[in-house]
């Protein structure tokens, strides 16, 4: 190998690009790798994909077979509908595969958080990064899956041009959305070793508020009333509704706007709590 | 602004450690009450550290060295005192510091386990925005000094622990730190591999100057690098100084090795026999009496060669792991 010296001057000054420059370039770096990772366990996530899609195929059994007793639809949602909606509930899930607040306690307790906070960047942008490079190789997989599974089950899906283009957005907003929720929420980890219960308990909160378990119109008024205050269905039950439902522009857009509001509350949790967790911090696992 | 690259004053740090008893009844009353002790691992420290400095860092498991390098490198928040490494404080982590250190703690993987390293190097750069030119030219100069051209294209997980290490140390230095926190950079090496880091770490050092501070139980690693050592036990510094002072500060003995022409004589007159190889006789004196007991031997006894020395630095530490008090 032939080597250039570097330059022996010292201290060295190191050019540094502009902030979002570089910041891009980390983001860009970041996914490449995680691409790259992510291709080499191109069987585990076609065994995690198989997986994740039982949990809405039995929905979409479910209320399929339930309309098809009540005359075609339930509550007016009809077999097609319903089709539809778990079909882009499998793309909107995967998108939605965030690092997890549990995975914070591993990170500290491994020692791995010393390797992230040696870096001169904070590790948000790492996970960002990262799991958002990893979205590119599950939509590559996903699309076999999804053309399985409309012919199997035929769902009625006629979006507008802007409803495409709504949920295109709408599908990165509630990744940003649910890594905030979970990285606050990982966040705990600083303050108790024993966090999964919280973490259970915001994950029932969610299946049942998000529209991830049945669709929101099916749940009880007080229920919608209450959902309508929480995140939840921002992540879910808004980007499915985004492509299969019928909303109209201003609801498109304000469904939008929802999802930055929450993005950004969700930043603020996580930048305050952070401040304050790293104060905590025992550097313990090496 | 400090002359000194590293400045540490009356520096601090406690932990609250949870504690109970064993046991059903300890765990039920655990519910009610959690019981916490504190537990001072670095107990107001201070040094120095000159620019281009190679300074080791001794002390026991849980004397304190670790949690020392974890502050500095802005891992961790001092309970009390102040540091500055290159005029920043490290708990603030402010970019610009943790651009211009480095901390490499052995047996620790920074590398994607199932990548090739140079891809991982391809991270670094990003993170901390190298200029291509400046990265290629550092990468190869590190990849050439370290001898690992064929093991950079291999996934990490395919590498042995010493071919990772050395990996390992060229990751950390690609943004050429002006300061290394070396935390047993030779831990569970071979010989081999230990002298290759150890005269790697020489060379860096000499190559751009940087300063370095090395915590190892491998005194191997410490005379070959460090003039000045301090010593840490209990979270209190026990010494700090010359490497070689070390041993006349806190020996009462020299070592005598003499080779006789009558291998069998009895020279336990003349001082602790430690050692008996042959012809050869290792003898514990008292360092007043050094210069007495040398010319008797000289005097009385068919001399073929003769050694005083300072007893080997493995025994001078343990010697001063064994005290609890400090020493000036």
């Amino acid at each position: 190998m032939s080597v250039r010296p570097a330059s022996t001057e010292f201290p060295v000054e190191l050019h540094e690009a502009g902030r979002v420059r570089s910041l891009s370039g980390l983001y860009l770096a970041t996914m490449r790798m995680a691409v790259q990772t992510q291709i080499q366990y191109r069987a585990a996530n076609y065994f995690y994909m198989f997986g994740m899609i039982a949990e809405p195929v039995i929905y979409l059994v479910v209320w399929t077979t339930i309309a098809d007793q009540q005359g075609g639809s339930v509550q007016g949602l009809t077999a097609g509908y319903f089709a539809a909606y778990y079909i882009v509930w499998t793309l909107v899930r995967n998108m939605n595969v965030v690092f997890g607040a549990p995975y914070w306690e591993h990170r500290i307790r491994e020692g791995e958080l010393n390797r992230d906070l040696l870096r001169p960047v904070l590790p948000l942008h790492y996970d960002i990064a990262y799991f958002a490079g990893w979205k590119f190789v599950v939509i590559l997989f996903w699309i076999p899956l999804a053309v399985g599974l409309s012919l199997v089950f035929e769902p009625t899906l006629d979006p507008r041009a802007f409803e495409i283009l709504v949920f295109a957005v709408a599908i990165w907003g509630a990744y940003l959305l649910r890594t905030m929720l979970q990285e606050s929420l990982g966040m705990l980890c600083f303050w108790t070793t024993r966090g999964a219960a919280i973490f259970d308990l915001y994950m029932t909160t969610e299946l049942l508020l998000s529209g991830r378990l049945v669709p929101l119109p099916l749940m009880p008024d007080w229920v919608q009333d209450i959902a309508q205050f929480l995140p939840f269905q921002y992540a879910f039950f808004f980007p499915i509704e985004s492509l299969v439902g019928d909303l109209s522009n201003a609801e498109l857009l304000r469904g939008l706007a929802a999802q930055l509001l929450w993005i950004l509350i969700g930043l603020a949790i996580f930048r305050l709590a952070w401040r304050h967790a790293i104060k905590r911090y025992s550097a313990v696992g090496g | 602004m400090s002359d000194a690259t590293v400045h540490v004053a009356q520096l601090s740090k406690s932990f609250d450690v949870p504690e109970r008893e064993a046991g059903l009844r300890a765990s039920a009353k655990s519910l009610i009450r959690r019981r916490t002790r504190k537990v001072k691992a670095v107990d107001e420290i201070s040094f120095d550290i000159a620019p281009g400095e190679v300074v080791g860092f001794l002390g026991p498991n849980g004397a304190g060295k670790t949690t020392t390098l974890k502050m500095l490198s802005g891992l961790l928040y001092p309970t009390g005192g102040d540091a500055t490494v290159l005029d920043h404080v490290p708990s603030k982590r402010e970019r610009d510091f943790l651009r211009r250190i480095t901390l490499v703690m052995g047996n620790r993987n920074q590398l994607q386990w199932d990548l090739p390293a140079l891809d991982s190097f391809e991270l670094n750069r990003a993170i901390y925005r190298i200029p291509r030119e400046d990265f290629l030219a550092m990468r190869d100069e590190l990849i050439d000094l370290l001898e690992v051209g064929d093991l950079v294209r291999k996934p990490v997980r395919q590498l042995s622990l010493g071919e990772r290490m050395k990996v390992e140390i060229v990751g950390s230095l690609l943004h050429r730190p002006q300061v290394l926190f070396l935390d047993e950079p030779t831990i569970g090496l071979d010989v081999t591999m230990q002298k290759r880091i150890r005269s790697f770490v020489a060379e860096y050092n000499e190559r751009y100057g940087a300063t370095v501070l090395l915590t190892s139980h491998y005194m191997a690693d410490v005379e070959a690098l460090c003039e000045r050592v301090i010593v840490i036990h209990h979270g209190s510094i026990l010494f700090d100084g010359r490497l070689a002072e070390l041993a006349s500060t806190f020996t009462a003995h020299k070592t005598i090795e003499v080779a006789l022409e009558n291998g069998r004589a009895d020279l336990s007159a003349y001082g602790e026999i430690t050692q008996r190889d042959g012809d050869v006789v290792t003898l514990r004196v008292p360092k007043a009496e050094t210069a007495r007991v040398t010319a008797r031997l000289l005097a009385e006894h068919e001399v073929l060669d003769l050694n005083v020395e300072d007893p080997p630095i493995e025994d001078v530490i343990e010697l001063v792991f064994a005290q609890e008090r400090p020493q000036s």
